[in-house]
C-alpha cells in the first residue's frame, strides 16, 4: 500500500490504538492546561491531571429517578466519540485508521455527539440539565453545516476525502493561504461542538452549568475530558487539512505537527475565551444568513481553483 | 472465496444485524419515547457497522452521520408533541396492534421471499479501489436528473412544512403592510434588530 498504509498496518492494531489514545489524551491534557492558564491570567493554575484523578474517586452524586441507562451511554458517547474522531487524524505521515472517507468520519464522530450530549441532558431528570441538551442540539443547527462546507472545501483541493491524501496535496502550499474562511469556520465550529468558549451555552452559567450540572465523578470526568479531547483532536485537524500537516523546514515532521497543533490550541483557547458568549438562537441567525454563505462561496472560489488547475 | 479476514467481517455483519433487528424490536418494547428514538438510533448504527464491516466505508459514516441528527431532532418533536412533553409518564409506541401485526408479517414474507426469489447478479468485474469515488459518479453522472428531483421536492416539501407548521409570518412580524422598522419577534437580538 506504500503511502496510503496506515499505523494499525505499521504497528499491530492494538499498539497503534494505544498510541493514538495516548497521544488524544495527552493533547486533551494540553488543551484544558492552556484553558485554564489563560482563565487564570496568570495566576496559579490548578492542574487538569489532578482533577482527573479526584473525579475517578468521587462518589457518584445521582438525582430523582434519572434514566440511568441513557444517561450513562451518554456520558461514555462523549468521550468514546472524541476518542474515535482521533482514528482518522494523522499523526507523522499516517492515521491509525483510513477510508476513503476518512473526512466524513470525522464529521460523523462529531454528528453522533448531537445524540450524545442530548442524552447527558436528558438522563438526570433535571430542568436545567435538560435545557443545556435542547440549547446544544439549537447551536448543532448552527455550526453543522458550515464545519461539512469547511470540511468539504479541504476534501474538494485535495482531490480525496483521506486526510493523509489532504496533507500531501499542500506540498506546494498550505490549504489555509487559499481557504482562509474554511480555516476559522472550522475552528469556531470545532468550539461549537465542544461547547466551550463563546458556544458555551448549553453548559452556561446561567442555567448553572447545563449539560454538566449534574454530572459528579466519572461521568463528569468523561464529559470534561471528551470536550478537551474534541478540541485537541480539532486543532490536530485543523493543522492536517489547513496547515500542511508536518510540513516544514529543518525540524522532522512530527515535530513541525505538534508544534503547530499546540500553537492553534494557543490560538484558539486565546481567542476563544476574549469573545462574550453567542446565544444558540442568535448563532442559529448567523450561521444560516451570514456564515452559510460565506462558506459556499469559499467553496466555489477553490471548485474554480481546481478546474483552473491550481493545485496541480 | 472465503478468506479468514471476510469470514470475520461476515460474522460481525451478522452479528450487527442481529444486533440492529433487536434494537428495532426494543423500539416498541420500552416505555419512554427517549428511549424508544435512541434505541431506533442503535438499529441504525448497527446497519452502518454493517455496511462498514462490508466495506463501505463512505455509505457507512454517512448513514451514521445523517440518522442521528435526524433522531436527536426527531426526539425533540416527537417529546414535545407528546400528552406529557418531560416524556416521563410511561408511554407505549403499540398501537392497532391486530392492524400493525397483519402489515409486519406482510412485509416480512414480501421481503423473504423476495431475498430468496431474485435472481441475483454476480460480480463479473473487479471489486472496485475507491467505491467512494464510485458512487460519487454514479450520483453524479448517469443518476444526476433523478437525484436533483429528489432533491428540490425535498426542499420544497421541507418549505412548505415549515410554511404550514409556522404561527408567525412576515406579517406577524413587520405589520400588516410589512412597513415596521423592527420585526417584532418574541426574543429580542440577532441580524438587523
Amino acid at each position: 500500500m506504500g503511502e496510503t498504509a496506515t499505523l494499525a498496518d505499521a504497528w499491530g492494531a492494538v499498539p497503534a490504538a494505544l498510541v493514538v489514545v495516548a497521544v488524544a489524551l495527552a493533547l486533551g491534557w494540553a488543551v484544558t492546561a492552556t484553558d485554564r492558564a489563560v482563565l487564570a491570567g496568570g495566576g496559579p493554575v490548578p492542574g487538569p491531571g489532578r482533577d482527573a484523578a479526584r473525579l475517578l474517586l468521587e462518589q457518584r452524586r445521582t438525582t430523582p429517578a434519572p434514566d440511568r441507562l441513557l444517561w450513562r451511554l451518554g456520558c461514555a458517547g462523549v468521550a468514546v466519540l472524541a476518542l474515535a474522531s482521533w482514528a482518522v487524524v494523522p499523526l507523522g505521515s499516517r492515521s491509525l485508521w483510513s477510508t476513503s472517507a476518512d473526512l466524513v468520519w470525522f464529521n460523523a464522530a462529531e454528528a453522533v455527539l448531537w445524540a450524545a450530549v442530548w442524552l447527558v441532558g436528558w438522563g438526570p431528570n433535571a430542568f436545567a440539565a435538560l435545557t443545556g441538551g435542547y440549547r446544544f442540539l439549537a447551536q448543532g443547527l448552527a455550526y453543522e453545516l458550515p464545519l461539512m462546507f469547511a470540511l468539504i472545501t479541504a476534501g474538494l483541493a485535495a482531490g480525496s476525502l483521506r486526510t493523509t491524501d489532504v496533507v500531501a496535496a499542500q506540498a506546494g502550499l498550505w490549504f489555509v493561504v487559499t481557504m482562509p474562511v474554511a480555516f476559522v469556520v472550522f475552528l469556531a465550529a470545532a468550539a461549537a461542538f465542544a461547547f466551550w468558549g463563546p458556544f458555551d451555552a448549553p453548559a452556561g452559567t446561567d442555567v448553572a452549568g447545563g449539560v454538566t450540572s449534574e454530572l459528579s465523578g466519572v461521568d463528569r470526568l468523561l464529559v470534561s475530558a471528551g470536550r478537551a479531547v474534541f478540541l485537541g483532536a480539532a486543532a490536530a485537524m485543523a493543522v492536517a487539512l489547513f496547515l500542511g500537516g508536518g510540513a516544514g523546514p529543518w525540524l522532522p515532521g512530527p515535530v513541525w505537527q505538534l508544534v503547530k497543533t499546540l500553537a492553534v490550541v494557543a490560538l484558539l483557547v486565546r481567542a476563544g475565551r476574549r469573545l462574550p458568549l453567542l446565544r444558540p438562537d442568535r448563532a442559529v441567525e448567523v450561521a444560516w444568513v451570514v456564515v452559510i454563505p460565506v462558506v459556499l462561496l469559499q467553496a466555489l472560489v477553490v471548485a474554480v481553483l481546481v478546474l483552473a488547475g491550481f493545485y496541480g | 472465496m472465503l478468506t479468514a479476514s471476510t469470514g470475520w467481517l461476515l460474522a460481525a455483519a451478522a452479528v450487527l444485524g442481529v444486533l440492529s433487528v433487536a434494537s428495532g424490536v426494543a423500539v416498541f418494547v420500552v416505555d419512554s419515547m427517549a428511549r424508544a428514538t435512541f434505541a431506533l438510533l442503535g438499529s441504525f448504527l448497527a446497519v452502518a457497522a454493517v455496511l462498514l464491516a462490508l466495506d463501505l466505508a463512505y455509505l457507512a459514516v454517512v448513514t451514521a452521520l445523517m440518522m442521528t441528527i435526524e433522531m436527536a431532532i426527531m426526539a425533540v418533536f416527537m417529546i414535545a408533541f407528546m400528552m406529557n412533553p418531560a416524556g416521563l409518564v410511561p408511554m407505549s409506541m403499540v398501537h392497532n396492534t391486530r392492524g400493525s401485526a397483519v402489515v409486519g408479517a406482510g412485509a416480512f414474507v414480501v421481503l423473504t421471499a423476495g431475498i430468496w426469489l431474485v435472481d441475483w447478479p454476480v460480480r463479473r468485474t473487479a471489486v472496485p479501489a475507491d467505491p467512494t469515488r464510485q458512487l460519487g459518479e454514479a450520483l453524479m453522472g448517469s443518476h444526476m436528473l433523478v437525484m436533483l428531483g429528489i432533491g428540490v421536492a425535498l426542499f420544497a416539501t421541507i418549505l412548505a412544512g415549515t410554511l404550514l407548521a409556522t404561527a408567525r409570518g412576515r406579517y406577524d412580524r413587520f405589520g400588516p403592510d410589512l412597513t415596521a422598522h423592527r420585526p417584532a419577534d418574541p426574543v429580542r437580538g440577532g441580524l438587523a434588530r
